[in-house]
């Protein structure tokens, strides 16, 4: 005989009898409950639909109710930007409401987070932003510094700044790149791309990898920097101000561009504010907020740079924006190579770092200590904290409580393309379809960071 | 050089051998990128890779118009069911090239989010090893993927 289910729990134990599926439990867990639906409390407009003549009183001012439709896109779709899904309400060729779907990449990285130890953290952290991989290694690691209480070496402060913009600079390439895709401008994305390669290769000499490099560790980087790096960084200064006056020449004044991206998208200061827009967005629509300079990190105070803003906040500015911004992480390279200071890349904390390999063979303590490091890990006093840092794409933020032992009871990422994100609908409002892909592009936002 | 005799101007094949080498050639990929590994399958059909060498640069929107399913990136439980469509869209003949750790067996999110392994869903052809997998990994894979089919491993 089976028991009676309870009534009192709406969770379904597997073998015993499936309780009766209430409405609510189908409106929360469906997936077509999510789905965008006609909403006949919006006003109809009438204004600029096709190429109606105002003075011809043949045409109706009405809009049909047929004439409004819902178009789904995605989250297979050919725009460059992952898998993103919007329902769009269209009437005509206007965009009147947007509603962005997410969570088709969920991998539940947070959750993994809280198997992983401190320091295998990283690898699971570098896979969020896949654009800006080592963004999301240093805002753990500096979450993770902060509840530990070591001192960062200035050597490897220096590393993390010059490798973080180095990155900033790559994929400030990509979103430029693909922007440029996206709105047909297809030069863009091989030239875009080609220097990126540069950088990429840098970064798998140093690394070991071109993407998802785990060098950033709580304690400091991985490794020292390779052998005739000042080379190798030396010629990405000189080649990639060069091709970015070849960017120039094929956006900045071009007549196609301009009239994609100019007045496309606005959004306004007060509704980045409400939305908790940031990143080139923001500073976009003019507002100097930049969180090296509001709250520096890593000794990034002790190199000059200025905060790139524009002041319509539409497409082109954000492009703008980006370009800028790519000049200003050069420079900074340029000032961390001439005053690269020497020493340690890592910690001389030995409980958390781990010993010289010719300690090990030396002395029975170091044994244990690179034993425990790299099995149980290290162990992080109780507490929680909040670092936040500025990623390419706005503010990248890491809430981390620690229970006392060698792994994360809780790892949340405040990601700045998910923040980001939600302001696309009032940036398509009432524009055309044919902005939609422009649109997305200049959010650059990374799914893998949204959905994490 | 007038004077030479022109070697004969006929090529004797079989069939089946003649459609398999018309299938390995110009095999347009759909464009599904699903995460990292995306910005390398990227990254290979640009300039500095160049994936045209190989007729394949020409990366199609639509899968009525694919032949070939690069499936990079992780897979979601949420994105199985999209990802199946986007095959069975797909006009025969067909190929699966499984691109990354995570495609191939959930890599290191082994967790309720991901599906462990994209031949779950699809039938796998090449699985491409690395995270991500560089264009040079990527590249090879499609050169394996090639050979299967010219060799009649892969008949369609």
């Amino acid at each position: 005989m089976m028991a009676e289910p309870t009534a009192t729990t709406d969770i379904w134990v597997s073998g015993t009898e499936a309780p009766e599926v209430s409405e609510w439990m189908v409106a929360g867990t469906d997936e077509g409950a999510q789905e965008m639906e006609r909403d006949e409390t919006v006003e109809r407009s009438v204004e600029q639909r096709g190429s109606r003549v105002v003075d011809d009183w043949v045409v109706d001012d009405t809009v049909d109710d047929d004439e409004r439709m819902i178009v789904n896109m995605g989250p297979q779709h050919p725009s460059t930007h992952g898998v993103l899904r919007l329902n769009i309400e269209l009437e005509g060729e206007i965009v009147r409401r947007v509603k962005p779907i997410i969570g088709y990449l969920h991998t539940g990285m947070e959750k993994t987070a809280e198997t992983l130890t401190f320091l295998q953290g990283g690898t699971n952290v570098t896979r969020m932003d896949y654009l800006a991989p080592l963004h999301n290694e240093l805002c753990y690691s500096l979450a993770t510094e902060k509840l530990l209480g070591v001192e960062i070496p200035p050597r490897a402060q220096a590393i993390r700044i010059l490798m973080t913009e180095l990155n900033r600079v790559s994929s400030h390439l990509v979103a430029t790149a693909t922007n440029g895709m996206d709105i047909g401008a297809l030069s863009m994305m091989m030239y875009g791309f080609r220097e990126r390669e540069l950088i990429l290769a840098f970064f798998e000499k140093t690394t070991g990898l071109r993407m998802n490099h785990n060098y950033i560790r709580p304690g400091g980087v991985a490794a020292d920097l390779p052998d005739g790096w000042e080379e190798d960084v030396a010629e990405i200064l000189e080649r990639i101000p060069l091709a970015m006056r070849d960017y120039e020449d094929l956006l900045k004044e071009n007549p196609i561009w301009l009239g994609r991206t100019r007045g496309v998208g606005i959004i306004t200061v007060d509704e980045c504010l409400a939305y908790g827009v940031t990143g080139p967005t923001l500073r976009a629509a003019g507002v100097p907020w930049d969180l090296r300079k509001s709250q520096p990190y890593s000794g990034i105070e002790a190199y000059e740079f200025d905060v790139v803003t524009g002041s319509r906040g539409d497409v082109y500015d954000r492009y703008r924006v980006r370009i800028g911004e790519m000049h200003q992480s050069l420079r900074i390279i340029e000032q961390v190579v001439d005053t690269m200071p020497r020493g340690d890349y890592k910690t001389a904390d030995r409980k958390v770092s781990p010993p010289p390999r010719q300690r090990i063979d030396e002395s029975m303590e170091a044994l244990i200590h690179h034993f425990k490091i790299y099995t149980e890990g290290f162990k992080v006093p109780a507490g929680e904290t909040y670092v936040a840092i500025e990623a390419p794409r706005g503010e990248l933020g890491c809430y981390l409580v620690s229970d006392g032992s060698g792994a994360p009871l809780r790892m949340h990422t405040r990601a700045p393309s998910f923040s980001n994100l939600q302001a696309l609908p009032i940036m398509m409002a009432d524009s055309l379809v044919a902005d939609t892909v422009a649109c997305i592009a200049s959010l650059d936002p990374v799914m893998g960071d949204v959905d994490r | 050089m007038a004077q030479l005799t022109s070697p004969p101007q006929i090529l004797t094949t079989t069939l089946g051998k003649a459609m398999r080498w018309s299938q390995q050639q110009s095999m347009w990929p759909a464009t599904f990128g699903l995460a990292c590994c995306a910005i390398e399958m990227m990254a290979t059909g640009t300039a500095h890779n160049d994936l045209a060498r190989f007729g394949m640069e020409v990366f199609r929107a639509s899968p009525r118009q694919a032949d070939l399913m690069v499936v990079a990136g992780r897979v979601s439980q949420k994105m199985a069911p999209v990802l199946r469509q986007v095959y069975d869209q797909m006009a025969d003949p067909k190929w699966v090239i499984s691109m990354g750790a995570c495609a191939s067996t959930g890599g290191m999110f082994n967790n309720y989010a991901l599906v462990q392994g994209v031949d779950q869903i699809v039938p796998v052809d090449v699985y491409v090893p690395g995270c991500p997998p560089g264009p040079q990994s990527l590249m090879h894979g499609i050169l394996t993927l090639q050979d299967k089919v010219v060799s009649g491993e892969l008949a369609r």
